[in-house]
């Protein structure tokens, strides 16, 4: 029997060709997670048996010759903030404990009728809140490449699937850095794209103008292929861009020649100097491969944090309203609908949803809507328009994803700030909507991954995969 | 700012718990009064900004009003939406009573 292959693209053309069942491929996948998942607990729930029923169905298509989509056979791993018709959807949370969706989210419709066959629903820090994975009320994710770290988060579950080998691609969410920093600290490609460029639709909202799905993988064509599937206008989505998905992959191997490259010179502090080296090291491999690098200022980009860290417990706060008791998940009785609500919302949050329910709350209500809401809107816009400014002159950033790797567990449960820390460098492009993607680029302490992150403007996906590509081919190399 | 100089105070907690119609103690006020007090110590890095002729951005890209034709198409199945709802009847949700009996 032929081996089977590592990637996404790799299974899908030996699947179409016949060379692999997608039933073999599958079944391979499930075992692996059956071994080891009990360790690394990147799943809150395996599809098994619906997996190997779409895998048999996908090889009957083959043998009666039918055609077959571009994912063929390819297993996917799906963040547990994603509906999936009649399977349990959680967020990681009590409150959705059970719950089983009425509908796919428009990405799992999608990437079904391109053939890919979900294996199972992955673990987050609750309603994706959170940057290490430890905030999940059904136990926390471990970084597959040492288990008394973190994976990162909140995507931590699909970053650790997809680096533990359960399936070579997953999706994940993205409000603040939530896909590109696991992807950093597990050793992934990880990909954020542009604001409306993939449907929201049937994306449990955390805060709905920085919320954005993308994808993990082990290689950067293999990431682009994904959000090729997952990209394009949907109807069931109003912010989604009137537009169709655009051609990807070739741009991966197209090389940065000509391109010009940012490095910003006045970047927050923060990051380990391994990083940093690591940085460095980036910008002589883009050198090499002929881009121009440009200095370039973002003068705005340390208030970013501030701005995010009200904004979206704001938008968070109106968006987890929704959880009440009524319509889905958990109900805890009372005398009227006020205790039952106040009730309900206390035994189902956890503690890191709480502080950011209440946080936002605060925010917008009287008397400190314009001190701090208010004037968080004005700090996106002037860290925008400091990437407008920018991107006159450049056509990609490059900066670190994470500012650390991994770190161990339990190490920032309990201290909001320092865990708030770790998105200072992948915040930004969430407030102006741009895309970003972090691509393993060798080890620092510990010998642990670092994730350089490639930062580009709306909609330049094509200009993000080609300086990701370079990257990638330059093998971060020490 | 309170007077002891933390920028919320635990009656400020005590009141938005209650605005976000979340249930917490006394021993949960004062911890979360706590970590919020340092969240919110860094938000003053924006205070000596000059904000005062830039508008507000709240979303990457300004919103339009977006429009379907007005046909009829698929709803979700009501039998499927009440059967995840903790109480249903009658075809609808069940909840406690909104306001006391005596009024």
């Amino acid at each position: 029997m032929a081996s089977i292959p590592s990637t996404a693209s790799g299974i899908a053309s030996a699947v179409s060709s016949g060379s692999v069942s997608a039933r073999t491929v599958v079944d391979a996948h499930l075992e692996q997670i059956a071994a080891r998942d009990g360790d690394i607990h990147a799943f809150n729930l395996v599809t098994a048996d619906e997996a190997r029923a779409q895998a048999d169905a996908i090889d009957a298509d083959i043998a009666a010759g039918r055609p077959v989509g571009p994912l063929a056979g390819v297993p996917i791993a799906l963040k547990d903030n994603l509906c999936t018709h009649g399977i349990d959807t959680t967020c990681s949370s009590k409150i959705l404990e059970g719950w089983k969706p009425p509908y796919d989210a428009t990405v799992v419709s999608r990437l079904r009728a391109a053939g890919a066959i979900s294996v199972g629903k992955t673990n987050l820090d609750e309603f994706a809140m959170g940057s290490s994975t430890e905030n999940s009320a059904f136990g926390a994710t471990k970084n597959p490449l040492d288990l008394s770290r973190v994976p990162g988060g909140s995507s931590g579950g699909s970053a650790a699937a997809v680096a533990a080998g359960f399936a070579p691609v997953s999706l994940g969410s993205d409000t603040g850095g939530s896909i590109r920093q696991p992807a950093a600290l597990c050793g992934v490609v990880g990909v954020k794209p542009t604001y409306g460029m993939v449907s929201r639709y049937g994306l449990v909202a955390y805060a709905s103008s920085l919320d954005q799905i993308g994808p993990f993988a082990t290689t950067v064509s293999d990431a682009a292929l994904i959000t090729e599937v997952i990209s394009g206008h949907d109807p069931m989505d109003s912010t989604s861009i009137p537009q169709s998905a655009p051609s990807l992959v070739g741009a991966v191997t197209q090389g940065v020649s000509g391109m010009r490259i940012g490095r910003v010179t006045d970047l927050p502090g923060g990051a380990e100097p391994e990083v940093m080296e690591r940085l460095n090291a980036a910008f002589d491999a883009l050198a090499a491969a002929g881009a121009t690098i440009v200095d370039i200022t973002l003068p705005s980009l340390s208030f970013a944090l501030t701005a995010y860290y009200l904004i979206a417990p704001a938008e968070a706060s109106s968006n987890l309203a929704r959880f009440d008791g009524v319509r889905y998940g958990l109900r805890v009785n009372a005398a009227d609908t006020n205790a039952m609500y106040g009730a309900t919302r206390a035994a189902g949050f956890g503690d890191e949803v709480k502080r950011r329910i209440m946080l936002g709350t605060y925010a917008l209500s009287a008397g400190y809507y314009d001190a701090y809401y208010g004037k968080a809107l004005k700090v996106r816009r002037i860290i925008a328009e400091d990437f407008d400014a920018a991107y006159k002159n450049v056509d990609a950033i490059v900066i670190p994803t994470s500012p650390l790797v991994a770190f161990k567990a339990g190490e920032k449960v309990d201290d909001p700030m320092a865990m708030y820390l770790c998105d200072i460098y992948t915040i930004p492009t969430n407030l102006a909507g741009h895309p970003a993607m972090s691509v393993p680029f060798g080890t620092g302490a510990h010998h642990l991954p670092v994730g350089m992150q490639v930062l580009a403007p709306a909609l330049g996906e094509a200009a993000m995969f080609r300086v990701g590509g370079a990257l990638e081919a330059a093998g971060g190399a020490q | 700012m309170t007077q002891s100089g933390s920028p919320i105070s635990a009656s400020d907690v005590a009141k938005v718990a209650r605005l976000a119609r979340l249930d917490i103690d006394d021993a949960q006020v004062e911890h979360f009064t706590e970590q919020l007090g340092k969240v919110m110590g860094h938000f003053s890095d924006i205070d000596a900004l000059d904000l005062s002729s830039v508008e507000p951005m709240t979303q990457p890209y300004p919103l339009v009003n977006v429009m379907r034709e007005d046909i009829e198409l698929p709803t979700l199945d009501t039998d499927e939406v009440l059967a995840a709802a903790p109480a249903a009847e009658e075809r609808r949700f069940r909840v406690p009573p909104i306001v006391g009996l005596d009024g």
